[in-house]
């Protein structure tokens, strides 16, 4: 593989974006400082690997890259100036275009969206609104009662202390923030 | 002085403690902060995981405002957010198509100009003399443990401020106000950040690494530059203690307290007594 090129399999999927994916030459210290490492399915040495080989695909529906903290540590400690972080995030994105999260980390990709959704809605972040909707949409999803009411008894206590915002701030111009999401998301379409 | 305020989403909402102890601390140093004029969120981890454009023109929207306001210099105490300032700043500065290309997303140009400071940076343009001549109570019942995580050092080549694998700038800072340091080996090791809700049990575990070892190394606090930092290490502190049967009873402290502190400024005045660890 030449340098800083992403391969792709034969009616493959291109990742966009240039991590130096193809100068790894597998020493494995992005793994050994990974905070993470011990709870992924595949290590970040091997996705990286696996980006190399053009096994996008496979790469992209990983637990591991839900698991990512982006710390961005691989990508300090990269010998070869491999940016694993950015392409854990490219791997992210294309997951979630493409609607393939491995299963069992749906909830982290719920949040996420939850969040995105908030900022299109009030262009600062609604930390209330956030809460309600990512346990709805995770309720919805697993049906489970115990992660619906998880540190609910937090609420009193952050409003004791005057932390807690009933109506949490707006933007003025809410319709140019929905325009930039249109702009970016279409673009992503294309 | 006077200089640019971005405090994002962080500051005005659950944590506006930092917020109040940011400004109780700058206004007591002499230094105005003028917040950007409606600026929007920075798009946090949601953006980059989910569409890379989105997570350079929501930034960016927020660098043209700070140039429409003439602000050369921003501080923004997040550290997530000045990361993503400054990482849209990169992509702009060196990509003149997509700069335009953004331009006309945001609806406004961006020169991508502006200098993005963490709160450390402020600090230290303060100077750390002028601050130690300002001390009114010296921190001699302090030995902290300076608590860097990821985002105040990482990605390096975007943020180019101290040293990523073994940073000294709080320490620097702290010793001058009459404190003690310790030297202990998860300052930049990284505390779940905004996974808070979506992978509680990653950040409970991460983040009682760091308290243990904060501990072990003769620590009687933590101090953070960074609202995902002191969420998961304050309020989530009974939950780890919970989970790991154990007692940490770690005060954790923002940067601009402990100056705060030094300076004489009492915890009312610094939101120190809403932390969820508070010894009174």
């Amino acid at each position: 593989v030449s340098a800083g090129a992403i391969a792709s399999e034969p009616g493959g999927v291109a990742l966009p974006g240039i991590f130096n994916a193809g100068d790894c030459y597998q020493c494995g210290k992005c793994t050994a400082g990974c905070p993470v490492a011990d709870r992924m399915d595949l290590m970040p040495n091997q996705i990286v690997r696996l980006v190399q080989l053009g096994q996008v695909e496979k790469a992209a529906g990983s637990h591991a890259i839900w698991e990512c903290v982006s710390c961005h540590t691989c990508t300090a400690r990269c010998p070869k100036s491999v940016d694993c972080a950015g392409l854990m995030d490219s791997l992210r994105q294309l997951s979630v275009e493409r609607a393939a999260p491995a299963p069992g980390q749906s909830r982290t990709v719920l949040f996420q969206k939850a969040f995105l959704r908030n900022i299109r809605r009030n262009g600062r972040l609604n930390e209330l609104e956030l809460i309600g909707a990512f346990k709805t949409s995770a309720f919805l999803q697993d049906l489970e009662m115990p992660f619906l009411f998880r540190n609910a008894m937090l609420a009193p206590r952050l409003g004791l202390r005057g932390k807690l915002k009933l109506n949490g701030a707006k933007v003025r111009d809410r319709e140019l923030v929905e325009r930039i999401f249109d702009r970016c998301l279409s673009e992503a379409e294309n | 002085m006077e200089i640019g305020y971005y405090p994002g989403c962080a500051l005005h909402g659950s944590s506006n403690d930092y917020e109040t102890s940011v400004r109780a601390c700058l206004d007591a140093l002499g230094v105005r902060l003028r917040e950007v004029n409606d600026w929007i969120c920075c798009g946090a981890t949601a953006a980059h995981c989910i569409n890379r454009q989105l997570s350079i023109a929501l930034p960016a929207r927020n660098l043209a405002l700070a140039e429409r306001d003439g602000f050369g210099e921003v501080l923004a105490p997040c550290p997530l957010c000045s990361m993503e300032l400054l990482k849209a700043e990169q992509v702009l500065r060196t990509d003149d198509a997509m700069r335009k290309r953004v331009g006309q997303i945001i609806e406004l140009e961006v020169d991508a100009k502006t200098d993005v400071l963490n709160l450390i940076q402020v600090f230290q343009k303060i100077g750390v003399e002028q601050i130690k001549a300002a001390v009114a109570r010296p921190l001699e019942h302090i030995q902290a443990a300076c608590y860097y995580g990821c985002l105040l050092t990482r990605p390096a080549e975007t943020l180019r401020f101290d040293d990523c694998e073994r940073p000294s700038s709080m320490e620097t800072l702290l010793e001058a106000l009459g404190s003690k340091t310790v030297d202990w080996n998860y300052k930049t090791e990284c505390c779940g950040a905004g996974l808070t809700m979506a992978n509680e049990d990653s950040v409970l575990e991460l983040s009682h690494k760091i308290l243990a070892n904060a501990a072990s190394h003769g620590a009687n606090c933590v101090v953070v530059a960074c609202p995902m930092c002191h969420v998961n290490l304050d309020m989530k502190q009974e939950d780890i203690e919970r989970r790991y049967s154990v007692r940490h009873d770690m005060a954790i402290y923002y940067l601009s307290d402990l100056v705060g502190m030094a300076l004489g400024l009492s915890d009312d005045a610094l939101g120190i007594n809403r932390h969820f660890v508070y010894r009174g």
